[in-house]
């Protein structure tokens, strides 16, 4: 009867997904800026929204 | 490393609330840093703001999405998202015990001392339904006579908002109080409930509310960085259950969505079985170990 072997193996594999992950919304912000949408955002934070903070 | 994270969780709020020029001015920061994504909660109507809160620009966006349609313009939050997401990928929830102003504020809080109470684990998944509800449909559908939405969970519920931006902007802007009603009285009690819940129970507002750390959580499978169990070192000994500040188990839902990478359940295993890694790479401990039987 053949014994098996059993050997330790460590499981250090890079992990491909998140990267792919980061990319792709890199890639969804790159897109948004091609479109302008930054300067919309600009405005927004730079004006104070009473009624977004309970006061009007 | 609890004391590294406080320097961490000082060091953001200092950066993303760095504009101290705010009682002379009395209004807010108006520069082009508004431009960057906060990466926690933080109130771009907060006088002292130096980055935009990703829930309000998203929220804003939706809002006026038909808007901008209308005009040509094709502002549907792409950009809000990309930031986001990108965070998410990243790092998830560990912003929310890493780089949060109101998580910050939730631990101090819970340092008062009081009887300690447990958070109802089934509210966990409120926090889901207000992203979709609040900052998602609501902001899109119901919209007034112009086409404009609202900003319904700004508007109506976040203590962060109320805490940070509408209590300063009343002590700066005296004129302000004349504008007081209702909806401020029912933010103002959402605050005083988180407050008087976090003195209580730990983080009560990340565990059961808040949106961003519901979006955030939805990477906690893919995240860059992220905690890892070593199923051949854990004993089931269950001392992460006792230190988790989220009530997480991380011994039987190590991707748990409200890990926020804290590291004190790491701190925490006397057998070395929860370990931070990097893309796949453990940085704090050895590589969990598996067992492969090699057939001759």
């Amino acid at each position: 009867m053949t014994r098996k072997k059993v050997r330790v193996v460590k499981n250090d594999q890079i992990r491909i997904v998140p990267f792919a992950a980061i990319f792709f919304f890199l890639l969804l912000g790159a897109i948004g800026i091609s479109l302008g949408e930054p300067s919309r955002v600009l405005e927004q934070a730079t004006q104070i929204c009473l009624s977004c903070i309970g006061i009007g | 490393m609890d004391r590294i994270r406080r320097w961490v969780q000082a060091l953001f709020f200092l950066i993303t609330n760095g504009y101290w020029n705010f009682p002379l001015t009395r209004g807010i920061y108006q520069g082009p840093l508004k431009v960057i994504c906060s990466p926690g909660l933080n109130c771009y109507s907060c006088p002292a703001a130096t980055s935009y809160c990703p829930l309000g620009a998203l929220q804003q966006l939706i809002a006026g999405v038909r808007l901008s349609l209308e005009n040509g313009q094709f502002f549907v939050g792409f950009y809000v998202v990309g930031a986001m997401g990108a965070i998410g990928s990243f790092v998830g929830r560990m912003v929310c015990g890493w780089a949060c102003p109101f998580g910050l504020f939730q631990e101090l809080l819970h340092k008062i001392p009081s009887p300690k109470f447990a958070v109802w684990r089934p509210l966990r998944y409120l926090k889901y339904a207000l992203l979709l509800f609040m900052v998602i449909l609501l902001p899109l559908f119901v919209v007034d006579e112009s086409g404009f939405g609202h900003t319904w969970f700004c508007k109506y519920l976040c203590p962060a908002g109320t805490l940070e931006a509408g209590l300063p902007m009343l002590l700066l802007q005296p004129a302000l109080r004349a504008n007081l009603g209702l909806l401020f009285l029912n933010k103002l009690f959402f605050l005083f409930l988180f407050v008087a819940w976090s003195v209580v129970a730990s983080r009560p507002f990340c565990r059961t509310a808040c949106p961003l750390g519901a979006f955030y959580g939805l990477f906690s499978k893919i995240k860059l960085v992220k905690l890892r169990l070593d199923p051949e070192k854990c004993t089931h000994c269950q001392a992460c259950h006792a230190v988790c500040p989220m009530g997480v188990r991380f011994n039987e839902s190590p991707d748990d969505m409200d890990c926020i990478s804290c590291l004190a359940c790491s701190k925490a295993c006397t057998f070395n079985a929860i370990n931070l890694e990097v893309g796949g790479v453990s940085l704090t401990g050895q590589a969990p170990q598996r067992l492969r039987r090699i057939h001759p």
